[in-house]
């Protein structure tokens, strides 16, 4: 419920990659590096149970492989002895774990309430259609570009609020876009 | 003196210093003194958690998250020692911020993060928690990497860890990062979120006090007010007392102002200032535009007219009085020119898009709300959509769901449609289906220009 889905049901059930939890597969089997392992060790030693670990080791796999993949919820799953489908259904639930590949820049527009009196809508609106008409949660063809809508992001004050990828952005309106878009290289 | 004169900041007073963030700079401004003192009194029992819950109960802190609930009373629902055995006593951190318009949460966390961690440390202190967890929203990455920057030189100085301080006292922190889902903030859901579940609120009771993380005595605080309990060990609870509208209202207290006027931010004065002095702070409304609505506890509350809110005490009790909420302080100033069946019907988006899913009424009604108020400001509506609406939403609240995520939900609709009704009846009498327009349009624009001569809005 709780998820701006960054691929629409409709079409992950024609794909032919979704696998039986409704996750796309990535084509290959996965596993963390020496590194990631290190924090994932780290990271256990802080919660009494391993189930406690599972959104914090989700973060690690997104930022090892940018997406949560069906082999990655597999992986996941196995390495805190939870079913696939708890996993999945964990990550369904959160907007911050992509379910499929997203765009180098991945630009998150804020449409709450103060940002909406702002103008965040219509920047919102004319940033999709620059970057080539893009619907919400699409990615421009040359993977450079993914733009979503997102609720508050506690910036209100710096209305229209964007975050791109994990940096924030300030007072993007309509006119700052040239220069907005400018700087996303 | 009154308790509303102007205050030297007090949450804030570090705001803006270089490194503020750093731990020499904390200590360099007296940090960590209250955390010292009282570990340095624990063996000789000059300091016990009864003594730390008794000042802060006698402070008249009231929780800064949302609901206004007296925290040192809400710690005594802890059970004792023999009561609970030897389950560990759990302190969470609610740093999930996610309610439109707030941004106090995060400017405490990125300028001034050794506040935040000491007011969790004198809670544990108070309430015999052994592990306390700072639970913040997975979108605030920077203020995330602050906070365990933080940790890990508070655990180098000693005041975490392994009996802290020889105080013969364990204490762990950790830093948690949900990951995008406003109803985290719901005690009870970040409670499952933090246990790796979907974030579904629980039914209460039992309450966390009794059974809250990992089955486990659990008290859950936020950000604001367990900085807040650090200076009333620094400064006494008299001082505390003496800030603030009144004894139920006691305290600096941070909002949030955001929305139309000239300086957005947060500005720190007394619990109860009015509303015109936290206006004039904000600069005053954008552009000298008239005021039209003001929302004043973020996306959930009930909004205000610019005549209700008119000498309004910006406190837990005066902001009920005039049956909306102070909420999470989050301010949203609308003037004049703002639609005002547009801006309920963008926070009926917020509400469908964040329901959890798990009540019928919430997940079914708010989608079902949203998609009558578009059809209305898309000039599809109804003359019958705008009671529909009403009636719908008066029976999505009031104990029918398992938190009060659906009762926020419909704050806005109930108050904006009777409050601007003419604005919202203007959309369905331009409607495109003649069979169903209310009047004439020239009628009700007549009767909007006449209201807003009269002052009503
Ligand atoms: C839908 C919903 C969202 C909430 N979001 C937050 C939040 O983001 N931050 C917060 O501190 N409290 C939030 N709360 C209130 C918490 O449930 C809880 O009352 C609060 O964290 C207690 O802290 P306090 O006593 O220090 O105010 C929310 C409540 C509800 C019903
Ligand atoms: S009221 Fe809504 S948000 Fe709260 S538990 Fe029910 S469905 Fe979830
Ligand atoms: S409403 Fe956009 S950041 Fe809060």
């Amino acid at each position: 419920m709780s998820g701006a889905q960054k691929l629409p049901v409709a079409e992950q059930a024609e794909n032919p990659r979704v696998g039986e939890h409704g996750a796309l597969s990535c084509g290959r089997a996965l596993s963390f590096s020496r590194q990631t392992h290190d924090d994932l060790e780290r990271l256990l030693a802080r919660y009494p149970t391993k189930q406690a670990a599972l959104l914090p080791t989700l973060w690690l796999a997104q930022r090892e492989w940018g997406w949560i993949s069906r082999e990655a919820v597999d992986y996941v799953a196995t390495l805190l002895d939870l079913s696939p489908a708890f996993v999945w259904g964990v990550v369904t639930f959160y907007t911050m774990y992509n379910r499929a590949p997203v765009g180098t820049h991945l630009i998150q527009f804020c449409t709450s309430i103060s940002c909406h009196l702002n103008g965040a809508g219509e920047a919102y609106a004319e940033c999709r259609k620059r970057l080539g008409d893009l619907k919400p949660g699409e990615t421009t063809p040359d993977g450079k570009f993914t733009v979503v809508e997102v609720e508050c992001l506690a910036q209100c004050d710096k209305a229209p609020a964007v975050m791109v990828n994990d940096d924030d952005h300030f007072v993007i309106t309509k006119d700052k876009l040239d220069a907005f878009l400018g700087s996303l290289k | 003196m009154s308790g509303l004169s102007p205050i030297e900041p007090v949450l804030l007073a570090r705001r803006g210093k270089p490194d503020s963030a750093m731990i020499q700079t904390y200590l360099a401004d007296g940090g960590y003194a209250s955390w010292k003192k009282v570990l340095g009194g624990a063996k000789s029992g000059e300091w016990t958690p009864a003594k730390v819950t008794d000042l802060v109960k006698a402070s008249g802190l009231r929780g800064r998250g949302g609901a206004g609930f007296p925290c040192g009373m809400k710690w005594t629902f802890v059970p004792p020692k023999e009561k609970r055995g030897d389950k560990p006593v759990y302190l969470l951190c609610n740093a999930d911020e996610s309610e439109p318009g707030t941004f106090k949460d995060r400017l405490l966390m990125e300028t001034d993060p050794h506040q935040v961690l000491e007011g969790m440390m004198l809670a544990s202190f108070a309430l015999d928690v052994k592990h306390a967890y700072l639970y913040i929203r997975g979108e605030m990455v920077h203020a995330a990497e602050v906070l365990n920057k933080a940790v890990a030189e508070t655990y180098a100085k000693g005041f975490l860890g392994v009996d802290v301080l020889g105080s013969g006292l364990d204490l762990d922190i950790t830093i948690h990062r949900g990951a995008g889902a406003y109803i985290c903030g719901e005690e009870t859901a970040l409670i499952e979120s933090l246990e790796g579940k979907r974030g579904h609120p629980r039914i209460k009771p039992p309450f966390p006090a009794v059974s809250g993380v990992w089955g486990c005595p659990t008290v859950v605080n936020n950000v604001e007010t367990l900085c807040c309990v650090k200076h009333i060990l620094d400064r006494g609870a008299d001082w505390f007392k003496s800030i603030g509208r009144n004894e139920k209202n006691t305290g600096p207290k941070l909002y949030c102002v955001s929305g139309h006027v000239e300086k957005p931010g947060v500005y720190e004065a007394p619990l109860g200032v009015p509303w015109e002095t936290l206006l004039a702070l904000a600069g005053g409304v954008k552009g000298g535009r008239r005021l039209k609505a003001v929302i004043p506890g973020g996306a959930s509350a009930a909004m205000l007219t610019a005549k209700e809110v008119e000498n309004l005490p910006m406190d837990f009790d005066g902001v009920a009085a005039a049956k909306s909420m102070l909420g999470s302080a989050a301010i949203i100033v609308m003037d004049e020119t703002t639609d005002i069946p547009k801006a309920v019907t963008n926070i009926a988006k917020f509400f469908a898009h964040e329901s959890c899913g798990q009540c019928t009424p919430c997940r079914e009604g708010t989608p079902w709300m949203h998609k009558m108020l578009k059809r209305i400001v898309s000039g599809e509506g109804k003359k019958t959509d705008l009671d529909l609406l009403l009636q719908i939403a008066g029976q999505m609240g009031n104990g029918m769901t398992i938190c009060v995520f659906a009762d926020a939900a419909i704050a806005p609709v109930l108050s904006g449609i009777p409050k601007f009704r003419e604005e919202f009846e203007a959309y369905v009498a331009k409607s495109s289906h003649p069979d169903f327009a209310l009047a004439a349009p020239e009628d009700l624009t007549n009767k909007v220009a006449e209201r807003a001569a009269a002052g009503i809005h």
